[in-house]
């Protein structure tokens, strides 16, 4: 069983060992009509789900340009929201910004911990522990996102304060963390780190299926040289794995710059008359926390239209996320054929 | 193996919990557990409430979702037929609901407006032309806004509208300032910095105290009133999240309904709106509705709330919500059933209930009126 | 530390890896690798610190409300914040109901796609399809949320109805039917299908009867496993599918509560009752989640092609 709960696997997009295409069966029997009726069927599904992602983009762009249009600000460098009124006044680069911080400090967080818990399962674990540890890691990616950022504001928030503060204490001269006065709680800070482990799941579980997939002449070459455990990792896994990681890196970023749930009930917004502020510690509003924070005041076109151009934005986001952890995969196949 | 057996079993939990939920009911009433503090009140006044059997649904304010729940609840128990539906979507929603015909009634923390957008219909206009016969505004439930505040060693504390407007603003900056202690004589106030909570959200709330202080401090507050905050602070998610950011931060104050500040066991300030402070009770409140002016005509009770109210004993920071009627049903039914639901909402013994959980039960002569108004009704 | 250190050397595979390389290792290399060791498995107790620390804390104070019948067989219609008692058979049957629709439209439409890929899929929009769904894969499920809101109310005019969101269920589910059973049609070995089309039957009854039921149990794990993302998911609820208190099994019309909305509106209340809803709420939305993932996996086992 290589499914992955992330709906993503790393096998789909490894080369085929004996170089398969498709299954070929056109000359056992063609042209009968229940053939063109399946295949017809199967085509149209593909057809669909071609359409649909078209859709989204089209139903997006086509409710937000008027809004955009009406918008008295620049919509890329404004940090005003104000999307209704006679002169509606919006624009994204706040919630740019929160959104593109908290998925950074995830990152960082997420990424090395995610590559060692696959190499954990794959290299280190004794091999009873190696499945149950790969089946709880997947688990976590079961926890709602709703349950994530209840558990995080009422539980798990407070003991962010002592590192909080120390960090804003003892570096707080650069502006990065700088003390805005916020509770640990509810800066960008902690809603990273609640984000780093809600996308922990998807990278490791594709950092694994690679790790698994190196070649054992590969590993055992090394280690026959005289390779540590570590070297024979750092020189043969690693190497193999790099594209299987990076694309499993970028899938979790695309989660988690569209991640809505847990960071809005993590974060805390900013008043309008508050300064910019590269601070971590301080609170703001991604875009998926913003729209559905105001879900309920979709009231006029013009407002709605403000919010589903900032879908757009995440959309087009991650559209080029998801993007690349193709292409960093498609290039590694056709690397190694 | 033990993933299979435990899969074996939690199959089975979730077998099972799908036949519960097959059968399962909305009959909460008949549970043991379910017994409410008013069930006592309402088995005795059963023989007074109109019962219907049918659906009513209605939509709108938030802010009095859990007054109209209480009422839907306690009418439920004497009426076991009756299916009362009340969705807290906002009081816009709920008045453009009621337009489109989509739900029986709306609740509206401000009166339909008289004056259209634009040159567009207004809201008044528009029910009047839906309903077929001018539709209503009832004031039923009033939530007192509370000034709420943790600050260590303060249990009492008193606000006038100037210093609220600094606070808010952030031009008060620590709870020792001059201005606070000025009028706190004999309290030892800290100087913890001074952490303002507000909504995130678009709310009702922040209009009304908004408004609250543009009327009475138009010095302090430039702003105009709207339902996005335009102060100081951080901005928390509805009001529990202000409410929850105030509990958990010393020096924490935000403005919010009296129940959240009551059961977030929060310091209410008592407000001198220049005729000394009023505490927030239910009767301070009731005052500053009683004194209110009618803007509405006959049985259209719209009130005109006076945010600066120099009326001694009145608290003057309220919210009034509306129940918006058709006055004449177009089905017959379900204006009687719309009767006899409010009239239950509006006696005596469901507003005063309304008191424990936050809100203040209309004044006597308000209710009167009110009542008046919903015999009119058909 | 030491004790899990220690777990590790008896591994035998760690044996294996040691022995052979006992004298000829500096110390520096040898610290190395003992370092790198801990590190992989302190990363990994890390990375269950949050699952435990969630699952622990949700057993604890939602525990109780599952123990009762009540929760179980009956809805909050009556209850407020402010009482006890009610439960949540509403917001179950609600979640159950959307994730049924949900994957009785997602199931044909992503298995369909799956075949088109592995069968006859070729050249450009093959390619296409298949960038799609990854594309698909990536779509927050706020963006769904939004584009179902654009379609269903804005321009269609529409009610917020619970089948609306089932549809925003079904851009996010499609994508993981469609890679799981991409997976298993691509293990069912070819040697089938060769016999089967020298025995004369045509292209698509093979897949039918002999391709199909092969990947089956491999696909339902898919189906499974979709499922248990899409039923926990609340941002297309928030935006499309108000709550409501009270049994509710209509699709097209009125309100349906589900366990996501059910917590969502019962966290903005500070009262105990509202609270021990909560978690009772999240226990029991992260059981049938477990559930789902568990018995996805135990059905992995059968599959005939893994």
């Amino acid at each position: 069983m290589s499914t992955s709960i992330t709906g993503h696997s790393a096998i789909d997009d490894l080369p085929d060992p004996e170089g398969h295409g498709p299954h070929e069966g056109d000359r056992a029997s063609t042209s009968r009509w229940g053939d063109r009726l399946f295949g017809g069927a199967a085509k149209a599904s593909g057809l669909f789900v071609v359409l649909l992602v078209t859709l989204v983009g089209l139903f997006l762009i086509v409710q937000a340009v008027p809004s955009l249009l009406n918008n008295e600000a620049n919509f890329l460098t404004s940090t005003e929201w104000v999307p209704s009124g006679a002169e509606p006044r919006f624009g994204i680069a706040a919630l740019l910004w929160a959104t593109v911080i908290t998925s950074v400090i995830a990152m960082l967080i997420a990424v090395p911990l995610g590559v060692a818990v696959a190499l954990f399962i794959t290299e280190y674990a004794p091999s009873w522990l190696s499945k149950p540890a790969a089946v709880i890691i997947d688990l976590l990616a079961a926890v709602p996102s709703i349950v994530f950022g209840f558990w995080g504001l009422t539980i798990a928030g407070q003991y962010f304060q002592p590192v909080q503060d120390f960090l804003a204490g003892t570096f707080g001269f650069i502006p990065f963390f700088k003390d805005s006065g916020f509770s640990a709680k509810s800066t960008l800070a902690f809603a990273g780190i609640i984000l780093a482990f809600m996308i922990l799941p998807i990278i490791t579980a594709i950092s694994r299926e690679v790790f698994n997939q190196v070649p054992t002449p590969h590993k055992e070459g090394a280690l026959a040289l005289g390779a540590t455990k570590w070297e024979m990792i750092r020189t043969a896994v690693l190497p193999f794995g790099k594209p299987g990681v990076i694309s499993g890196a970028m899938l979790g970023l695309g989660r988690a710059l569209g991640e809505t749930l847990a960071v809005m009930i993590l974060l805390s917004t900013l008043n309008p008359s508050a300064p910019w502020s590269f601070s971590i510690f301080n609170g703001g509003e991604t875009f998926a926390s913003k729209i559905a924070l105001n879900a309920g005041e979709f009231d006029s076109p013009q407002k709605t239209g403000a919010y589903i151009a900032a879908g757009l934005v995440l959309f087009i986001l991650t559209f080029i996320v998801n993007s690349i952890a193709r292409v960093v995969i498609n290039r590694r196949k056709a690397f190694s054929e | 193996m033990k993933t299979t057996r435990l899969a074996q079993l939690a199959s089975l939990a979730v077998v099972g919990s799908m036949a519960l939920a097959a059968c399962g009911s909305d009959n909460t009433t008949g549970s043991t557990s379910a017994e409410g503090s008013s069930s006592s009140a309402s088995a005795s006044e059963s023989a007074a409430t109109e019962c219907f059997s049918g659906t009513l649904n209605a939509e709108g304010s938030s802010a009095q979702k859990n007054a109209i729940e209480e009422a839907i609840a306690s009418y439920g128990e004497a009426c076991k037929d009756a299916k009362l539906n009340y969705n807290p979507t906002g009081s816009g929603a709920g008045i453009k609901q009621f337009i489109a015909g989509q739900v029986d009634f709306a609740g509206s923390d401000s009166a339909l407006k008289t004056e259209g957008k634009d040159g567009a219909q207004s809201e008044a206009v528009a029910a009047e032309a839906f309903c077929g016969s001018p539709a209503w505004n009832l004031p039923m439930v009033t939530g007192p806004i509370a000034i709420a505040f943790n600050v260590k060693g303060v249990d009492k504390l008193t606000i006038t509208p100037a210093v609220a407007a600094d606070i808010f603003s952030g031009k008060i900056t620590t709870w020792n300032d001059a201005k606070i202690a000025e009028i706190n004589k004999g309290v030892t106030l800290p100087a913890t910095a001074i952490k303002v909570f507000f909504r995130s959200d678009e709310s009702g709330t922040t209009e009304n105290f908004t408004k609250y202080l543009k009327a009475a401090a138009p010095e302090g507050w430039t702003a105009d009133a709207s339902k996005k905050w335009t102060g100081a602070g951080e901005g928390k998610e509805k009001s529990a999240g202000v409410a929850e950011g105030v509990k958990s931060t010393d020096g924490g104050v935000t403005y919010v309904e009296w129940s959240y500040a009551k059961d977030n066991k929060l310091g209410i300030a008592s407000v001198d709106n220049g005729a000394g402070a009023v505490e927030l009770t239910g009767e301070s409140v009731g005052k500053a509705v009683a004194v209110a002016e009618q803007a509405g005509t006959g049985n259209d009770l719209a009130l005109k709330l006076d945010y600066a109210t120099k009326e001694a004993g009145a608290y003057p920071i309220i919210l009034v919500t509306y129940e918006i009627v058709c006055s004449k049903n177009k089905d017959a039914e379900k204006g009687k059933n719309i009767k006899a639901f409010l009239k239950h909402f509006a006696s005596t013994d469901v507003q005063k209930g309304l008191e424990e959980i936050g809100y203040a039960p209309l004044p006597k002569e308000v209710e009167d009126k009110v009542l008046t108004a919903i015999d009119a009704l058909s | 530390m030491s004790t899990v250190t220690h777990v590790g050397e008896e591994s035998t595979r760690a044996k294996a890896v040691t022995l052979p390389d006992m004298g000829g290792k500096s110390s520096g290399r040898a610290i190395k690798d003992q370092a790198a060791r801990i590190v992989m498995w302190s990363a990994f107790v890390i990375a269950c610190v949050p699952l435990v620390w969630i699952l622990v804390s949700t057993l604890l104070k939602g525990g109780h409300m599952l123990a009762s019948v009540d929760w179980w067989t009956l809805s909050q219609n009556g209850i407020t914040a402010r009482r006890e008692g009610g439960g949540a058979a509403h917001a179950i049957q609600g979640t159950l109901i959307q994730g049924a629709v949900t994957a009785l439209m997602s199931v044909p439409i992503g298995v369909l796609t799956a075949i088109y890929l592995v069968e006859y899929g070729r050249g450009r929009f093959a390619k296409a399809v298949s960038f799609m769904v990854d594309i698909l894969t990536g779509v927050p499920s706020i963006v769904a949320a939004l584009f179902i809101y654009a379609l269903w109310v804005t321009t269609f005019g529409f009610q917020r109805v619970p089948f609306a969101v089932t549809l925003a269920l079904v851009l996010l589910m499609i994508p993981t039917i469609v890679r799981s059973t991409e997976e298993m049609l691509k293990l069912v070995p070819n040697e089938l299908r060769e016999a089967s089309y020298a025995l004369g039957v045509p292209k698509w009854k093979t897949i039918v009867s002999i391709v199909l039921p092969t990947a089956f149990s491999g696909i339902v794990t898919g189906v499974l496993l979709g499922l248990a993302r899409v039923m926990g998911e609340t941002a297309p609820l928030i935006i499309l599918g108000p709550y409501t208190k009270s049994m509710a099994s209509n699709l097209f019309d009125g309100l349906m509560g589900t366990l996501p909305t059910m917590i969502n509106q019962d966290r903005t209340e500070a009262l105990q009752p509202a609270v021990d809803r909560v978690w009772g709420a999240a226990l029991t939305l992260i059981l049938i989640v477990f559930v789902l993932n568990l018995l996805g996996r135990f059905l992995g086992r059968f599959s005939k092609v893994s």
